[in-house]
This record gives C-alpha cells, structure tokens and sequence, in this order.
C-alpha cells in the first residue's frame, strides 16, 4: 500500500448561502484548492453528500460536479453515509491512491440545506435513522440523541451545566474563526436557557442546519513534495458501522464503531490516543461530542464533560480539540463535515491555522459520525518532516 | 407512502410480530431473516409481549413534516418483558408522569395522516401501567 498526502485544501463558509446553489459552493472550494497547487490532472473525484436528493431533487453528483470543476471526464461518484458521508468520501479517496489505482484525487463534501423549509430539514435528518421503526412513528433525529443524553446522564450523573460545557467550548474556538457559521461566544447559563428542541436537549447543544462545501486533493506521499512544502500525511484510518436504529444497541451511552474505527485507526498509526496533539470530534449534539471524547480514549467513561469543564480540551490542554468550532460552531453541513474536519486539521498540522494554532500540533485526529453511530470514521494525519 | 409499503409492515405495526432465533434465543422486532449475534438463518416468526418498562425517552418540540399538530410528544425506548427492544411513542400521559423504569402496555393508535385523502397510518404506541 502507498503513503498518502494531503497536498491542498479548500472551503466556503458556512452559513446560509441564499445566493449559492449546491454546485456554485462544491465549485467555490474546488477552485480555492486547485489554486493551491498546479497538477495537470484529476483521476477521480468523490463527492460526500447525504441529502440533495431531498433538498435539491438532485442525485448523479460525482458527474455534475466533475464537469462544473473542470475536470476532462474523471471517475467520479457520490458517497452517502449520512452525517459521516464526507468521512467516507475521505476513505474512498484515500484507498483509490494507497492502492495504486489512482495518483491525483480530489475528495469533497457538500451539502446545502437553506433550500428547503425547517420541517423538511427535519425530515431529511430522520432518514439516517430506521424509516420504518424509529422515523415513522415521529422520531426527530435530535429526540434519538436526547434519548442518548437522558441514559448518558442517568447513568453517570452527569450535571445539565456540565453538559453545556462543550457547546460553550466550541463557540469560544468558533469565535476567532472567521469561516464559522457561529462566530461568537455563548455562556452555560444561556445554554441553560435555550428552548428544548427534544427535551432534554436544547437549542444551544444542537448543531443547526448548514450548507458549505470542503475539498481536499490527495496524492502519493511521494509526489506530494513536488507540489507542496507542507505535505499532510494520512497514517491512519479507520471505519466501523453499527444497527442505524438506535433502539437495537445494548448501550446507549457509547458508540461502538466509533470504538472500532479508532481502534483500526490508531494500530495502523501507530500510536496511542495520549499522543494525538488536536482533534476534530462529531459534536453534532452536546452529548454526542462528549460521547465521543471517551469512546475514542481521550477520557475515561463518564468523565469528558468534567474535564472540558477543567480546560482539557482547549488549546494547552490535555488535548486540543474541534479548534475552529466543531459542529456546533463551526457549523455542520451534514455530507462536508468530515471533509471540513480533515481540512481543519491540516491547517493545524501545516501551523495555518491562525488564532487558533496550536503550538507544535504533529499529529491531528478526525471522527466523523453517521446517523446515532451506525456509521463512524476515524483518520489519523501526521505532519512530514 | 404507496399503499405495498404501508401493508407489508402491518403485522409488525399492529400486532407486534417480531422473530427469534431458533439457535440462539435473540428475539428481533421488526421481524430478521439472519441473526446478528450468532449468524443462523434460522429464525421464527414470535408475538411479542405486549408489555414492558422505558429504558429512556425524550419529548418532541421540533417535529419532522407531517407531525407538527403532535406537539409536544413523547417517544422512548421501551424493553418489552420478553427482553426485546422497540422504539414508540408514549400516549395518554405527560411527560412528568414518567421515568426511567416506569411499565407500561402497548395500545393501537393512529399514528398519523397522509393529508386529506392519503393513507391513515396506524400501529402500537404505549402507556403507562397506572
């Protein structure tokens, strides 16, 4: 298998784009990354999106979007895994150059949701839940993870002003990040104050509805300094799924694929979790994120949301972790979060990451959740030297 | 909906028709063609009991399309005494009436309409024990 680098990266902002269509923002990044290096071709192209069959009535993206880029007919095909479409859309890229088949590729992530109404968002989330057995019946995809939030708490005894500690951290990240859909700082008080969306969930422990796209293009490892000085090299992956229906895990207070990913991940990294120096995390939901914290090894069970509330998770901490604002902050356009994260942490890696550096980050971590962890990612990137 | 989807779950929506495994004992709602724990084909059709206790449950403010006159609702995950698990709405309570633990049976209820002239959809929801 070949080593595999990460050679240039591209982003819009996230926010509600009125005036964007859903290929005028995959173009936006695209043309930010292809400005990043000169290549004279593209092999394939993956494009990560969950929803724009619904939003737009639009599916047959690999195509479309080749074409609007630019490229001379590559391979190209969109990857769906719910939340964690962009995560698999990183694998796909990463396996098609590791394996030979493929030099030059671009992965992206996409998905724009400000065109279609609240109740249809609605909608569109619960289908990365059981259609028939959770969805049918009135099933939100915040109420799945308020069902999380209620057993997590329930059996760690967990207080609600520690749980607000994460979205609270993610927003003060967010705050010196000038792409973040939610560029300012809030408090645990107005957390506490926020409605419930699906009690007990509130406003403010909810990632909210996004559109943005993410690009990054890969290569082999060894080309990769022909086109950069600050190559990122992907030393680990890992992918796992799970039952989609949250009602068939034994427990609710840990994602198992995420556990697996990891596991894959940091074996074939080679290193611990305690070495990981910043990462980018799932925090579609307060608890989710805090879930995640522990499942991938940061912190013992039952103990993450103290230990942000002690400062770990902010830069000098133990671990630095969703620095540009996470999915609660930064924002979340479902199918290019996990495209928008892997992007993060090379602006970490290569010490581009302004405001929000983190002093000497060598190696960074993303964890991408589909639905309530039916599908998750993990990727391990480290600077070369 | 078309109407072959809606009737093809109706043993399972109305009855509570689930499967258990012949080797193992794993008991599955909706009903599974392959164990998941230990992998046999061999599964038979069972009815479920219709009784049982919330494992955790949450109350609906912010609903998808077609549930909005609902609000608030609640929907749990419930573990039937049989040991298996079904996600459901809670019916005829409020939400400060329950908790973690609490029993409760199932009933047949609407569950939603189609607009004026679309599918009425039914099937179980649950209800404390009093």
């Amino acid at each position: 298998m070949r080593k595999v680098a990460v050679i240039a990266i591209g982003y819009t902002k996230v926010k509600e784009h009125w005036g964007l269509s859903i290929r005028d923002l995959f173009t936006e990044a695209a043309i930010m990354a292809l400005n990043e290096v000169t290549i004279d071709r593209v092999d394939a192209l993956y494009v990560g999106n969950m929803s724009s069959g619904y939003c737009q009535h639009q599916e047959h993206l690999g195509a479309l979007m080749a074409d609007y880029i630019g490229l001379k007919s590559p391979p190209a095909v969109k990857i769906e895994a719910a939340g964690a479409s962009g995560g698999m859309a990183l694998r796909e890229g990463f396996q098609a150059v590791a394996s030979g088949l493929h030099d030059f590729v671009i992965v992206g992530g996409v998905e724009k949701m400000s065109d279609v109404l609240t109740p249809d968002i609605t909608y569109a989330m619960a289908m990365a839940a059981d259609q028939e057995y959770e969805a049918f019946i009135g099933v939100t995809f915040a109420a799945l993870n308020a069902m999380i939030k209620r057993a997590y708490q329930h059996k760690f005894g967990v207080s609600d002003e520690l749980m607000a500690t994460l979205p609270v951290h993610c927003h003060d990240m967010a705050s010196k990040n000038p792409y973040a859909q939610y560029p300012f700082k809030i408090t645990v008080e107005q957390v506490l104050s926020s409605p419930f969306v699906a009690e007990p969930l509130r406003l403010l422990e909810c990632s909210s509805p996004a559109d943005g796209a993410a690009i990054l293009i890969l290569c082999p490892l060894e080309k990769a300094k022909e086109f950069t000085d600050t190559p990122i090299e992907i030393v680990g992956v890992g992918a796992a799924t799970d039952a989609i229906a949250l009602y068939q895990r034994d427990d609710l207070t840990t994602f198992k694929a995420t556990i697996e990913a990891a596991n894959i991940a940091y074996k074939m990294a080679h290193i611990k979790p305690e070495e990981v120096d910043v990462a980018e995390i799932h925090d579609s939901f307060s608890v989710t994120g805090v879930i995640s914290l522990e499942d991938l090894g940061f912190f013992e069970k039952g103990t993450a949301a103290k230990a942000i509330s002690e400062g770990e998770i902010a830069p000098g901490g133990k671990i630095a972790v969703n620095t540009f604002g996470g999915l609660k902050a930064r924002g979340h356009p479902i199918g290019a979060t996990g495209v928008y994260q892997a992007v993060e942490i090379v602006k970490q890696l290569r010490g581009e990451a302004g405001k929000n550096q983190v002093d000497n980050a060598e190696i960074g971590l993303t964890q991408n959740i589909g639905g309530v962890g039916g599908t998750v990612t993990v990727h391990i990137f480290r600077r070369v030297r | 909906m078309s109407v072959p989807r809606y009737w093809r779950e109706i043993p399972s929506r109305y009855r509570l028709i689930g499967s258990k495994c012949v080797n193992c004992g794993k008991t599955y709602f909706p009903p599974r063609r392959v164990c998941r724990e230990c992998g046999s084909v061999s599964l038979e059709e069972v009815k479920l009991s219709e009784q049982g206790r919330i494992i955790t449950w949450a109350t609906v403010y912010d609903p998808p399309r077609g549930f909005e006159k609902y609000v608030p609702y609640i929907v749990a995950i419930v573990e039937l005494d049989d040991g298996t698990r079904i996600m459901t709405q809670i019916t005829d309570c409020e939400p400060d009436e329950i908790h973690v633990g609490t029993r409760v049976y199932a009933v047949f209820r609407k569950i939603r309409e189609e607009g004026e002239s679309g599918i009425i959809y039914y099937g179980y929801k649950f209800k404390p024990l009093k």
